[in-house]
C-alpha cells in the first residue's frame, strides 16, 4: 500500500450469504415458533452451539479428546450465577445482558489454571487427565456448600438487572427475551470462533493436530500451542455456562458433571469435527434427541446412543460429512443417479426404523408399565403390548425391513463407488481443476 | 481408631480392593492389546450382575456364577469381531468414541429389559450370615466371598497366561502381533479372546458385586469411574500394577471414610485457633471423611502430572 | 403371505376406527359434564430413589381412582401425570416446563428437599411473569423447615410435618427413654439432612442435656451402596443410638449395613416405614428401630378409612400404603375445587388456606400464615404381628409397627418466621 499501487480483493458474496442468512434465521426463528416449549428448544440449541463450537476448537481443530470440558462451562455458570446475585442484592452494579462475558473470563482462569497441567501431553493421556479433573471438580462441588450450593445448588433470578437499556418491559424475564440474549452472543461467538480458525494460532492448531513433530521442527512448541487453544476454548465454554445459567436460573453440580462432558463430545462428534459447520448441525440435532425426543418417549437415550455408534461406525466424519460428500457429488452433477439408490434405502430403512422403534417401545411399556394398561399409542395408532397381532407385525416389519435394507444398501454402495471411480479418473485427468 | 475400626476398616478396604482388581485385571488385559481404555467395560461388569440375576431366577445362583460371565465374555467377543474391528482403521480416537458410545446403548438396554429401579438380586442363603467375629463387629461370609473368588481368579489367570500355551501366545501377540502372526498364529482370534476374556472377568467381578451390593442401572458409571483411576494408577499395562493400585485405592478409600480428621483439628492440636472467619475455612473444615470420595480423583491426577507412566506401567499409550 | 397381511390391515384399520369412535364417544360426554384435572408428580422414577417413587406414584394414582369414583370434587376428575426428575433440581425445573406445556397447573413432588426448594422458587417466578397462568405446588414430602420459614411462597402448599415438627416429637419421646446415653447422628450431606443434625443437636441439649452426642455424619445422598464403613464408625463411638433422617435407598443400606455388622444400636428415624427398609430390616431390627410420622394404619380402629385403602392398595399393588399425605393433597384439592366452584390455582390457593379437613388421621388445618399442614405425629416401633396392636405388617415380613405413642399436633407445632407476598384476592 506504502509503494502507490492499487490493490483488488473480490467480496466474498458466499460468505456474506450464509452469516447474514444465519442472522436472519435467529432473529426470525422464534417469530415462527410461538409456544413456550419450541422457545426453551432454541434458546438451548444456542446454548449448546456455542458450548459445542467451543469444544470442537479442542477437538476438530487441535485433535485434543477432553473428557471434562463441561468444567470450564460449569465453573463459568457458577460465576456468573453468584454475579447475578450480587446484582440482585445491589452489591455490584453490572449488566445482566454482559452477564454472560463474566463466565467466560472465569472459564478462561481455570482454563489458564487447569489447562498448564493437562497440555503437557496429548492423544490418549490428555483425555485421561481431562476425565479426573473433571470427576475431581465434581467431587469438590459437593465439598463446598458455601459457594457451589451443595445438592440444591445455586439459584439466581436474571430479572434483577432491571429494565435493559432502560427499555420499559425488556427485563429478560420473558422466554422470547432470553432467546435474543442467547441469539445475540451464539452469533457473536460464531463469528469470532470461525475467525480464530483463520488466524496464524488456528493454523497452527491444525498442524499440531495433523503433525505434531513438524510443527516442532519448524519451530513452534506444541505444548504451548494446545495451552493457548485450551485458554481460549474454554472462553467461549464459560460463556455458553454463563448463558446456562440465566436460562435456567439455577446453577448444580450437573453443570460441572461427567454427563455434561460427555454430552457435549456427542453433539460434537454426530455433527462431524473436520467442519467449522459440523457442532452445529451436531448441536441442533442432539438438541432435538435430549429435550425433544425425551418428551415423547423414554427410550430417547438409547436411540441416541445407537445413532452415535452408527456414526461412529459408518460415519466417523459426522453429519457435517455426509451432507459435504453428498455436495461433492452434486457438484460434479452425478446427483440424479443417486436419486432412485437413495429412495430405495429411505423406504427401506423406515421400514426397519420403524420396526426397531416399536420393538423398543413395546418392550420398555412392558418392563416399565408391568401394572399399568397394555396399549400404548404409536404414531397415533393403538398397540396392544401383549396383543400376538402386534408383535407378529413387528417382527414381519424388522424381518422386511432389514432385508429390503440390506438389498437397497448394496445397489447404492455400487452406484456410488461407480460414480467416485469417475470422478477420481476425471482428477487425474484434470488435476488443477480438482 | 480403636483396634477394631482399623482392622474391619482393613478387611473392608482389601475386599473392596480385590473386587476393582477382579474389573481392572480385564480392562488392563483388553487395553495392553487395544492401547485404548475400553469405556464400556464397567458396562460389561453391569452386564455380569443382571445375567447372573437373570439366570439365578432359572437356575439358581451357583450354576449363574459360571454362566453370566460365559456369557458376558461372548457378547465381549461379538462387539469385538462385529463393532471394534471395523472402527480399529479409523484409528485411536474413533475407538475410544466407540467404546464410549457402546457403554451408553448397554446402559439404555439394560434399563429397557430389567427396568429402572434396581432389582431384587439378593445374597444366595449360603453366603448369608456371619464368617467371623472381631471383638463385636461380624464380618459377612459375602464379602470372604469376593476375597475368594478374586484370589483363585488371580491364580487362575496367572496360571493360564504363564503355563498353558495359549496363554504364551496371547503374552506375545500383545508385544509382538506383528511376528506371532508371521509365525502362523490366528492373531486376530486372540484378540477376539483377550477381549472376550476380559468382559468374563468383568462378568464375573459383576455377578458377585451384584448380589453384595445393589444391581442397578448406575452401578456401571460408579464403578466407571473407579477403575479407570485404578488403572492409570497402577500403570496402564501391568497387571502387578493394576493388583497394587487396586488394593491402594480401596484401602484409601474405606480408610479415608473412618478418619474425622481435618486441618482445622490438626491446627488446634498445635495451638492455632481456626475460625469460620479465617480465610480458607471451608478448606480448612473439611475432614478427611468427607475429601474420602476426592481421594482416588486427585492421585489420578497427580499420577498423570508426576508420573504419567503410572506405579508400574510398562507404556504411557 | 398376501392374505396374512391383507387380513392384518384389516384389523389395523377397524381397530383404528373402532377406538377412534370409541374416543369420540368418550370425549363428547365427557366434555358434557366434568373436567379433567391433571396433576403432574415429578420425583424420582429411575435410580436408587426408584421404589420410593414408584410406591408413591401408585398411591396417587389410587387415591385419584378412589376420588373419581366417590366424585369427591362434584364435576372434575382428577388424572395423575407422571414425571421422571432423576432427584435433580435442575431435571425437576423441565419437568416443571414440561408440565405447563401440557396444561398442568398442579404439581406435587415430595422426595428431596433440594429438589423442593428449587421447585418452589421457580414456582413463584413463573407465577409473578406469566399471571393467569398460575400453578401451585403441593409439597407432600419434603420437610426442611425453610420451605414455610425464610423461603415460604404463596404458591407453596406443605401436606407433611417438617422436620423441626419431627424432631420435636421425636425427642419428646426419647427425653423419657431413660437408657439412651449416647447417640450417633448420621444424615444425608443437604438441607434436610443439615436441618436434622441441627434440630437434633438443638432439641437434645434443651430436653436432655445429659445426652452425650458422640458422632455426627453427613454422606452424600443417594449415592452410597456401601454403608459398612459408617456402621463401623457408629460402633467405634460407642453409640447406643443412633438418629437418622435417611431415606430411601440411604436407610435401607445403612440399616442392612448395620445388620450385617451386628450393630445393637437402637435407631430412630424419620422414615423407616417407607419402601426398602422393611425388607432390608427384618426380624434384626425387632424392637430396635423406631420412626415418627403423621399415621399408623394399626392404630386405627378396624374398618377404618384408611385400612379400607391399605388393603385395596395391596390388592392392586402388593405393596403397602403409607403415604397418607397423598389422601390429604387430593381431598384438599377436591374440597377446594367444591368451595369455589372452580379449579383456578389462584382461587384454589386461597380456599386451601387455613382450610380444615377430615384427613385419614383425623382433622387437620393448613395454617393460614406458612401453608404448613398441622396434623398429629406418631411413635411406633418395629414388632412382631400380633393381630391386636399390631394387624397389618410391612413389605410381607411377618412385623409391622406398633404406635407407642401420639402426639396432639400442637405438641410439635412450631413458630414461623414466614412473610409471604400475597397476590389479589380473585373475586
Amino acid at each position: 500500500m506504502n509503494d502507490g499501487s492499487l490493490s483488488y480483493r473480490p467480496i466474498n458474496l458466499g460468505r456474506w450469504i450464509i452469516w447474514g442468512g444465519t442472522l436472519v434465521l435467529f432473529i426470525v426463528l422464534p417469530l415462527i415458533f410461538k409456544q413456550g416449549f419450541a422457545r426453551t428448544l432454541l434458546a438451548q440449541m444456542g446454548i449448546l452451539i456455542i458450548f459445542a463450537l467451543s469444544y470442537n476448537m479442542l477437538l476438530g481443530q487441535t485433535g485434543m479428546l477432553s473428557f471434562g470440558h463441561a468444567v470450564y462451562s460449569g465453573l463459568g455458570a457458577y460465576f456468573a450465577i453468584h454475579t447475578l446475585n450480587l446484582i440482585g442484592a445491589h452489591q455490584v452494579v453490572f449488566p445482566v445482558s454482559l452477564v454472560p462475558l463474566v463466565g467466560a473470563v472465569f472459564g478462561m482462569v481455570f482454563g489458564v489454571v487447569f489447562g498448564y497441567p493437562t497440555t503437557q501431553k496429548s492423544g490418549t493421556p490428555f483425555a485421561m487427565i481431562t476425565l479426573g479433573i473433571g470427576e475431581l471438580v465434581f467431587a469438590c462441588s459437593l465439598m463446598f456448600p458455601g459457594f457451589f450450593g451443595g445438592e440444591g445448588g445455586i439459584s439466581g433470578n436474571r430479572t434483577v438487572g432491571g429494565n435493559f437499556l432502560g427499555i420499559k418491559g425488556l427485563n429478560f424475564g420473558p422466554d422470547v427475551q432470553v432467546y435474543y440474549l442467547i441469539a445475540f452472543w451464539c452469533f457473536v461467538s460464531m463469528i469470532a470462533m470461525y475467525a480464530w480458525t483463520q488466524t496464524p494460532l488456528g493454523r497452527i492448531a491444525n498442524a499440531v493436530r495433523d503433525n505434531p513433530e513438524r510443527v516442532e521442527f519448524i519451530g513452534y512448541n506444541t505444548q504451548r500451542v494446545r495451552w493457548l487453544v485450551l485458554i481460549l476454548s474454554s472462553f467461549f465454554a464459560g460463556l455458553a455456562g454463563g448463558l446456562s445459567a440465566i436460562n435456567f436460573e439455577i446453577v448444580t453440580a450437573e453443570n460441572v458433571s461427567a454427563l455434561r462432558s460427555g454430552g457435549v463430545l456427542l453433539a460434537a462428534f454426530i455433527g462431524g469435527m473436520l467442519f467449522f459447520f459440523g457442532p452445529i448441525v451436531g448441536a441442533v440435532v442432539f438438541s432435538f434427541f435430549a429435550i425433544a425426543l425425551s418428551d415423547i418417549t423414554k427410550a430417547w437415550q438409547l436411540y441416541l446412543g445407537a445413532f452415535f455408534v452408527l456414526l461412529v461406525m459408518y460415519a466417523p466424519g459426522g453429519l457435517s460429512s455426509l451432507i459435504l460428500m453428498n455436495l461433492r457429488v452434486m457438484s460434479f452433477g452425478k446427483m440424479k443417479r443417486l436419486r432412485d439408490p437413495y429412495l430405495g434405502v429411505a423406504l427401506a430403512g423406515l421400514t426397519l426404523l420403524v420396526g426397531v422403534v416399536l420393538l423398543i417401545e413395546l418392550t420398555y411399556h412392558l418392563t416399565l408399565e408391568a401394572g399399568g394398561a397394555s396399549t400404548i399409542t404409536m404414531f397415533g395408532f393403538p398397540l396392544d403390548a401383549h396383543g400376538r397381532e402386534t408383535w407378529t407385525f413387528v417382527i414381519a416389519m424388522l424381518a422386511g425391513g432389514g432385508l429390503a435394507f440390506e438389498y437397497m444398501r448394496r445397489r447404492f454402495k455400487q452406484e456410488w463407488d461407480a460414480i467416485h471411480v469417475e470422478i477420481e479418473d476425471w482428477a487425474r485427468e484434470n488435476p488443477e481443476q480438482a | 481408631m480403636t483396634p477394631e475400626l482399623a482392622l474391619i476398616s482393613a478387611l473392608n478396604g482389601i475386599s473392596y480392593g480385590l473386587l476393582l482388581f477382579m474389573l481392572a485385571s480385564g480392562l488392563t488385559l483388553i487395553f495392553s492389546m487395544m492401547g485404548v481404555l475400553n469405556f464400556a467395560h464397567a458396562s460389561f461388569y453391569m452386564l455380569g450382575a443382571y445375567f447372573g440375576y437373570q439366570i439365578a431366577k432359572w437356575i439358581g445362583f451357583w450354576p449363574a456364577l459360571v454362566v453370566a460371565p460365559l456369557l458376558a465374555g461372548a457378547l465381549g467377543a461379538l462387539v469385538e469381531r462385529f463393532g471394534l474391528r471395523r472402527v480399529h482403521k479409523w484409528g485411536h480416537v474413533p475407538e475410544l468414541l466407540f467404546t464410549f458410545g457402546l457403554s451408553f446403548i448397554i446402559v439404555e438396554l439394560v434399563q429397557v429389559i430389567w427396568g429402572r429401579p434396581p432389582v431384587p438380586n439378593d445374597l444366595p442363603p449360603e453366603l448369608q450370615g456371619h464368617l467371623f467375629t472381631i471383638y463385636t463387629t461380624t464380618f459377612p461370609i459375602s464379602r470372604g466371598f469376593i476375597m475368594l473368588v478374586a484370589v483363585l481368579m488371580m491364580v487362575a489367570l496367572w496360571l493360564v497366561l504363564t503355563r498353558t500355551r495359549i496363554g504364551l501366545v496371547i503374552q506375545a501377540a500383545l508385544t509382538h502381533p506383528d511376528q506371532v502372526e508371521a509365525l502362523g498364529h490366528n492373531v486376530r482370534r486372540v484378540f477376539m479372546l483377550v477381549f472376550g476374556g476380559g468382559c468374563a472377568l468383568a462378568g464375573l467381578a459383576g455377578v458377585i458385586g451384584g448380589v453384595v451390593f445393589v444391581t442397578e442401572p448406575s452401578m456401571a458409571a460408579v464403578a466407571g469411574a473407579i477403575i479407570f483411576v485404578v488403572i492409570v494408577v497402577g500403570g496402564m499395562g501391568s497387571l502387578a500394577g493394576a493388583f497394587v493400585a487396586s488394593i491402594l485405592i480401596g484401602v484409601i478409600q474405606t480408610f479415608g471414610l473412618a478418619l474425622d480428621y481435618s486441618l482445622a483439628g490438626i491446627l488446634r492440636g498445635i495451638g492455632v485457633e481456626v475460625t469460620p472467619s479465617t480465610f480458607g475455612y471451608a478448606v480448612w473444615k473439611l475432614t478427611i471423611a468427607q475429601v474420602a470420595p476426592v481421594l482416588p480423583f486427585l492421585l489420578l491426577v497427580l499420577i498423570l502430572i508426576v508420573r504419567p507412566r503410572g506405579l508400574m506401567g510398562t507404556r504411557e499409550g | 403371505m398376501l392374505r396374512l397381511s391383507m387380513k392384518m390391515a384389516m384389523v389395523a384399520c377397524a381397530s383404528l376406527i373402532a377406538s377412534l369412535a370409541a374416543g369420540l364417544v368418550a370425549s363428547d360426554a365427557a366434555l358434557a359434564q366434568t373436567q379433567t384435572v391433571k396433576i403432574a408428580f415429578i420425583d424420582p422414577q429411575s435410580g436408587l430413589m426408584a421404589p420410593v417413587g414408584a410406591n408413591i406414584l401408585h398411591s396417587y394414582q389410587l387415591i385419584a381412582d378412589i376420588a373419581n369414583r366417590e366424585n369427591w370434587a362434584k364435576g372434575v376428575k382428577f388424572e395423575i401425570v407422571a414425571f421422571d426428575n432423576k432427584l435433580s433440581p435442575q431435571e425437576s425445573l423441565n419437568a416443571m416446563k414440561a408440565a405447563i406445556d401440557q396444561d398442568i397447573r398442579y404439581l406435587v413432588q415430595g422426595n428431596g428437599s433440594s429438589v423442593a426448594l428449587a421447585l418452589s422458587d421457580a414456582v413463584t417466578k413463573f407465577n409473578d411473569r406469566n399471571p393467569g397462568k398460575e400453578v401451585l405446588f403441593l409439597n407432600y414430602a419434603a420437610v426442611d423447615p425453610d420451605l414455610t420459614n425464610s423461603k415460604c411462597s404463596f404458591w407453596h402448599f406443605r401436606f407433611d410435618a417438617n422436620s423441626d415438627m419431627k424432631m420435636e416429637a421425636l425427642t419428646s419421646y426419647m427425653a423419657e427413654q431413660k437408657d439412651i446415653k449416647k447417640v450417633y447422628l448420621i444424615n444425608q450431606d443437604y438441607a434436610f439432612g443439615h436441618a436434622v443434625r441441627k434440630a437434633a443437636r438443638e432439641y437434645l441439649s434443651r430436653k436432655r442435656p445429659d445426652i452425650q452426642i458422640v458422632g455426627d455424619e453427613l454422606h452424600p445422598l443417594a449415592k452410597i451402596t456401601d454403608f459398612s464403613q459408617y456402621v463401623a464408625k457408629i460402633k467405634a463411638a460407642g453409640a447406643d443410638t443412633v438418629i437418622t433422617g435417611n431415606w430411601g435407598s440411604d436407610l435401607a443400606l445403612l440399616i442392612k449395613a448395620a445388620k450385617d455388622a451386628g450393630l445393637t444400636a437402637n435407631f430412630y428415624t424419620y422414615y423407616a416405614a417407607t419402601t426398602g427398609v422393611a425388607t432390608a430390616m427384618g426380624a434384626s431390627g425387632l424392637d430396635h428401630v423406631r420412626f415418627v410420622g403423621y399415621w399408623n394404619v394399626n392404630n386405627d380402629k378396624v374398618g377404618s378409612l384408611g385400612e379400607k385403602i391399605v388393603v385395596e392398595f395391596k390388592k392392586k399393588y402388593n405393596d403397602d400404603w403409607y403415604t397418607m399425605a397423598s389422601y390429604t393433597v387430593i381431598k384438599s384439592l377436591a374440597e377446594a375445587f367444591n368451595k369455589t366452584k372452580s379449579t383456578d390455582p389462584v382461587k384454589v390457593a386461597f380456599a386451601l388456606e387455613g382450610m380444615k379437613v377430615q384427613n385419614v388421621n383425623g382433622e387437620v388445618e393448613m395454617r393460614n400464615t406458612d401453608h404448613q399442614l398441622q396434623q398429629v405425629l406418631h411413635i411406633a416401633s418395629w414388632q412382631k404381628v400380633d393381630g391386636k396392636k399390631v394387624r397389618f405388617d410391612s413389605e410381607n415380613t411377618g412385623l409391622g409397627w406398633r404406635t407407642e405413642k401420639v402426639l396432639d399436633s400442637f405438641v410439635a407445632s412450631q413458630p414461623t418466621s414466614c412473610n409471604m407476598q400475597r397476590p389479589a384476592r380473585p373475586d
